[in-house]
């Protein structure tokens, strides 16, 4: 019988605020975190995608190029690229160093709410609120996509990739996982119209947020019901849901200012975080570190763990 | 090959040049092959054929210009003070070089000049010369320049001359001259282009002044007119170039007398004129090389040209190169063909025409001719015209052809055959008895039969005989038209039967035809026929209610019981839909409610994933062979009702499925394997009502717990069975019920499951159905740990299961009114531990826990198996696992949920505590 070890230290929650960034991009529709937590994106409703040090609190560049509002992006497991969709319906592929445009992607019939890059980069996936989910090819010059995901009954909210899975959030209520291992769609019905999707860490487990005001974490592989976590308000608006980077709490904006944060297993309410007087409208979560980003109205703020002291 | 040193070879005449004598080892060259031979220019480039008549070469720079650059200004000169050098560009400049080469067409090669020619046909210059000579230090040098100069004129040349011949005239017998030309208008400017000079010049100044009566002429020298026929293949009136006759030989006089022509004059004399070459002369047609370029602008008079519309006098048909005219007009009747143009020596015009070719007028037609064959429905069953039968019999020879007549003859197809000793035709009638089977015949007969027509019936029995044993004839089935509408017309018509329902006024005829057709109005059926159409039309059409009336007939009564009509197109109305369907929402939204989530709420669906989007992902495709990307497709009717409505068919199929299997298990393994599935069918074939079913189902408890181990081995698919077995005794009450169950029902169900999980209130109630169906409810969760129960807990799990299945038996049945309280405000099984203050929900918790980790234990199992590297990513969990493990390996140390440490683990480790 192997000796016990030790155990680990309890899990912190951002609690304190450590930077706050005024992105001056009009409201930041989206706050991301780079792969390696180290930079982040900001969306703004002024057409640009700003790239911050959010640490240090620096900005590192603005990319302009999109023809509306910005609504999601994400950064490339190597760093090298950005995508970003926007109100303007095209998914664009910007060069981090350059800052220039590499390839755009039309074909979306609406506004594109979710981006997401596949492990290696070579794959953007989209979903917009034209119902369709659709993969863009980066390796090729194809104009075209890949593939059209079009079971969706309404607008995409949110869609989020691992290795081999294609998730996604729908207004129509349903959850859906596609994939491409086994060559499976699993629909999950939750009813309310879904706004964050999420993975566990682990892979196992999926969360998803409705407008039910519900945070609901589901059974991958079942679609069974694990936990369900109530007390924030969401009603209106599409607003993230992240997972801390041990699983152990999960997290949700809320109309009210504040971001809930619950304990996974227990489903309590353990961290009502007021982050401002607006909506929160979007939130990541750092994947190493417990370290938060909210974006509330025209800034985004960086929230550590209560121990963490600034440099 | 001469090159040998023998003496006696010597002797021999040996011709060209000896090959080079083969180098050791060398291989002999093959010769290029005809195809591979290429063209190329001087210069090495290869030469682009082109141009569909002249099959040249190609012109200048890749058919544009000279020179890459094309037409390249030469080098800016100020002409300010280079004024005098300007470079006077000639027409070389602007030629390519191939034309100036040896078959160019302004060739440059090195010709003898005038002054060395043997004949200088300049007189003034001859005579100079000779005077010259004369005055030279050595008086008749001249002379022998004629000895020394080469000699440029051909002996033929020569030899006219001797005969007298002169340059300028033409050949043959001297002829007198006409006064037939327009004189020219001296105070008339003239425009136009010349006629080449030295043609027509000189031979105009001769004639103008006067003409004495006794003087003859030269024959103008104009060229012959080829007359060969044309063998060769090239575009009427080509000629490959060749420079001289390009140049000179277009010459011809169009004006000239040509009744003094002969066509056998010599051609090309021009070239013996030894002018010099060159690029100059007129613009227009021919003169590109002539000298005398001075008077382009002064030679064209009026009398070359028609001032006149009117009709030409006969004289010179030697129009241009191609055939001349007359010949082909000569044939013509003049008044046909104005001949315009003048006609060959030898020939005049014809005074009187020749008598007109006598035209053969087209038959006229008679007043009831039709252009095709058809069946003249009208037949007049009578041989009073048996005589014009015979007669027109003999006359074609072929009048079994002809419907119509043959109708009214008396004989049959038989006897008549046998009066011309005709053999049996082969070929088949077009009649649809044809087609029909024996048997629809024999119907058809016996209703033509019963219709008991007089003699039409027993014609028509005749004939069906007929048509059956021996081929039908062409008369008989215009026959059969009638006698079969005959019986059967009863009926057509009254009916929305509308087959020209396109053409409202065809369908009007139509009907009207029918009604006539009814009252046996055979003869007056044309009368309803369109009056504007034409005879055939008309036969056309009528052919076509008949068809239609029988086709309605046959159809209506014989033909229907076997047809339908198509409702849809084939593939017009199709629509591609998913194969698979999200199942019905309302079950869901149910389930939701009830926070079943699960298989209730989850849908499958086979996903073809694109192939490169898995080469993207690395992952390999899980349907190599399939081409068919996202969801499959069916094809389905537009409009179908299946559309519309999400029909829960995967259910369905997976019920029936279930069913037969859990037959298949009541019929088979019975005896083996005791279940409580065992149990609950034979209940369910003993029972039919399902609320009998469900009081009984209460008493199951004790029988379900006897027999947990055998179980594990029966349910082998695991969870897959949930929803089947639940939906199975549904299934059964949809057959009794015969419709889809009430919503109660499934309430009932659901309300009572959810009941068990959060029920806290020990009343009971009196109402029968809601604690049996949470009994089922328990037994479903049971069987979902069952199959699980490999390990050891399993008998826990089956006994705690069963336990609270027994405890919450009781306890569900008081909530039955309490399904308006089930909606999303509920409080979440997982609410914080404050929230929980009944002890017995805690056990619920529990109990869900334990569901929880069965399952995440057998996933755990799989995952073993599969997935190592995925253990490995989660070693750190694991090791904190493994020290949890120790003790949370039991369900009863979950028990107390508050002294949980989650630190550390993953979600799903933490759940399965």
């Amino acid at each position: 019988m192997a000796f016990p070890r030790p155990r680990p230290a309890r899990p912190e929650l951002p609690r304190q605020r450590v930077q706050t960034l005024q992105c001056g991009q009009g409201a930041v529709r989206a706050a991301r975190f780079n792969a390696d937590g180290n930079y982040c994106l900001t969306c703004g409703s002024d057409k640009t995608l700003k790239l911050w040090n959010p640490h240090k609190g620096t900005a590192l560049r603005t990319y302009q190029g999109h023809g509306y509002e910005v609504l999601d992006a994400a950064g490339s497991s190597d760093n090298s690229q950005i995508c970003s969709g926007g109100a303007d319906k095209s998914v664009a592929l910007w060069d981090v160093t350059t800052g220039q445009v590499v390839r755009k992607y039309r074909g979306h019939a609406g506004k594109v709410n979710c981006v997401q890059f596949n492990e290696e980069g070579t794959v953007i996936v989209s979903g917009s609120i034209d119902s369709t989910v659709r993969c863009w090819d980066c390796r090729s010059r194809r104009p075209d996509p890949i593939q059209v995901l079009d079971e969706a009954k309404d607008g995409i909210s949110s869609v989020k990739l691992s290795a081999h899975e294609i998730l996604t959030g729908s207004v129509d209520g349903r959850v859906r996982r596609y994939d491409l291992r086994t060559g499976q769609l699993c629909s999950d019905y939750i009813g309310s119209p879904i706004t964050s999707v999420c993975f566990t860490k682990d892979g196992q487990c999926v969360l998803a947020a409705s407008l039910d005001s519900t945070l609901r974490l589901l059974d991958k592989d079942t679609g069974e019901l694990l936990g369900e976590y109530t007390g924030h308000c969401s009603t209106t608006y599409r607003l993230d849901c992240v997972l801390n980077e041990q699983d152990t709490h999960v997290g949700c904006a809320s109309e009210d200012g504040h971001v809930y944060f619950w304990d996974l297993v227990e489903g309590s309410l353990a961290l009502s975080l007021p982050v401002g007087q607006g909506v929160v409208q979007s939130l990541a979560f750092h994947p190493r570190l417990p370290c938060l980003l909210a974006a509330t109205q025209g800034q985004v703020t960086l929230w550590r763990e209560d121990t963490f002291q600034p440099d | 090959a001469a090159e040998s040193s023998d003496s006696e070879e010597e002797d021999l005449v040996s011709y060209g040049r000896a090959l080079q004598p083969l180098q050791e080892g060398e291989r002999i060259k093959k010769p290029v092959p005809l195809q591979e031979q290429t063209v190329k220019d001087a210069k090495g480039r290869y030469q682009r054929f082109h141009g569909a008549f002249t099959g040249g070469f190609s012109a200048g720079y890749f058919n544009t210009v000279g020179t890459k650059e094309g037409w390249t200004p030469s080098a800016f000169v100020s002409s300010r003070q280079k004024r005098a050098d300007r470079t006077i560009l000639g027409p070389e400049d602007f030629m390519d070089e191939e034309d100036l080469s040896e078959f160019g067409i302004a060739p440059k090669d090195i010709t003898t000049t005038e002054d060395f020619a043997s004949k200088a046909k300049d007189r003034i210059k001859e005579k100079a010369r000779q005077i010259a000579g004369v005055v030279a230090p050595i008086p008749g040098t001249t002379a022998f320049d004629d000895l020394i100069g080469p000699s440029k004129t051909t002996v033929g040349f020569e030899l006219l001359r001797k005969m007298g011949w002169k340059e300028g005239q033409g050949i043959g017998p001297r002829v007198k001259r006409k006064p037939c030309r327009q004189k020219p208008d001296p105070t008339v400017k003239i425009y136009g282009c010349a006629l080449p000079p030295g043609l027509s010049e000189g031979s105009e100044d001769e004639e103008d002044e006067y003409q004495p009566e006794n003087v003859t002429f030269a024959p103008k020298d104009v060229m012959p007119v080829d007359l060969t026929p044309k063998e060769n293949v090239h575009g009427l009136g080509y000629k490959g170039l060749d420079p001289s006759q390009a140049l000179f030989g277009v010459s011809v006089n169009l004006f000239t007398d040509g009744s003094e022509e002969t066509s056998s004059l010599l051609g090309d004399l021009r070239h013996s004129k030894g002018r010099k070459l060159g690029i100059t002369g007129q613009a227009f047609g021919v003169g590109a090389l002539e000298e005398e370029d001075d008077d382009i602008y002064a030679t064209d008079t009026l009398s070359k040209y028609d001032t006149v519309l009117k009709d030409e006098e006969p004289g010179d048909g030697l129009y241009g190169w191609t055939a001349p005219k007359q010949y082909k007009s000569k044939k013509r009747p003049e008044r046909e063909f104005k001949y315009i143009g003048r006609i060959l020596d030898g020939f005049s015009l014809a005074s009187k025409s020749s008598a007109p070719i006598k035209i053969y007028p087209p038959p006229s037609l008679p007043r009831n001719y039709r252009p095709v064959h058809y069946f003249r429905p009208v037949i007049i069953a009578g041989n009073e015209n048996c005589h014009l039968q015979k007669a027109l019999e003999e006359s074609t020879g072929k009048l079994q052809r002809d419907p119509t007549q043959q109708s009214r003859h008396a004989l049959n197809a038989t006897q008549r055959r046998e009066q011309l000793g005709e053999t049996e035709l082969k070929g088949l009638a077009p009649s649809i008895l044809e087609y029909l089977s024996e048997k629809d015949r024999e119907r058809l007969k016996e209703m033509k039969q019963a219709s008991e027509q007089q003699m039409k019936a027993k014609i028509v029995s005749q004939q069906s005989r007929n048509s059956r044993f021996q081929p039908a004839f062409p008369e008989n089935a215009a026959h059969k038209w009638q006698m079969l509408l005959e019986g059967q017309l009863a009926n057509a018509g009254s009916s929305d039967f509308k087959p020209f329902a396109k053409n409202p006024e065809k369908q009007k005829r139509y009907e009207n035809f029918v009604k006539s057709l009814k009252q046996g109005e055979k003869d007056t059926l044309e009368r309803f026929l369109d009056p504007n159409m034409t005879e055939w039309e008309r036969g056309r059409e009528q052919e076509e209610f008949f068809r239609a009336a029988v086709f309605y007939r046959s159809s209506n009564s014989t033909l229907s019981s076997r047809f339908t009509r198509a409702k849809y197109e084939d593939d017009v109305d199709k629509v591609e839909v998913p194969r698979d369907q999200e199942n019905d929402i309302d079950d869901k939204e149910t389930a939701v409610k009830m926070k079943m989530f699960g298989k209730l709420t989850r849908d499958n669906f086979e996903w073809h994933p694109d192939k490169l989007l898995c080469k993207r992902f690395n992952v390999r495709d899980p349907y190599p062979d399939s081409s068919v990307v996202g969801l499959p497709k069916v094809k389905r009717d537009k409009y179908s009702v299946f559309n519309f409505l999400t029909v829960p068919e995967p259910t369905t199929s997976v019920t029936q499925a279930t069913n037969e299997k859990i037959q298949e298990s009541n019929s088979l393994n019975k005896p083996k394997k005791p279940s409580r599935w065992d149990v609950s069918d034979k209940e369910k074939e003993k029972k039919d009502s399902i609320s009998e079913f469900i009081s009984l189902a209460r008493s199951k408890a004790d029988v379900q717990q006897q027999p947990p181990v055998p179980a594990t081995e029966e349910c082998g698919t695991g969870t897959s069975e949930i929803l089947p077995t639940l939906v199975a005794n549904e299934g059964k009450n949809l057959e009794e019920e015969s419709g889809r169950p009430p919503m109660d029902l499934f309430k009932a169900i659901f309300v009572s499951s959810s009941d068990e999980k959060s029920s806290s209130s020990e009343e009971e109630s009196d109402e029968e159905q809601q604690p049996t169906t949470s009994e089922r409810e328990s037994e479903t969760t049971k069987q979902v740990d069952v199959p699980d129960s490999s390990s050891s807990n399993v008998q826990e799990n089956v006994t705690a299961a069963t336990d609270s299945g027994i405890s919450s038996l009781p306890s569900s049945k008081q909530e039955l009114n309490a399904t308006e309280e089930f909606g999303p405000k509920l409080p979440p099984a997982f609410t914080s531990g404050r929230l929980c203050k009944h002890l017995d929900r805690k056990e619920k918790h529990r109990k869900i826990r334990e569901k929880h980790k069965t399952k995440k234990e057998r996933k755990r199992k799989k995952e073993k198996k599969k997935k190592h590297k995925k253990q490995k990513n989660k070693g750190k969990h694991k090791n904190k696992k493994s020290e949890k493990d120790n003790s949370s390996d039991t369900t009863e140390s979950s028990d107390s949920l508050s002294d949980m440490d989650t630190t550390g683990l993953s979600p799903k480790e933490l759940l399965r505590r």
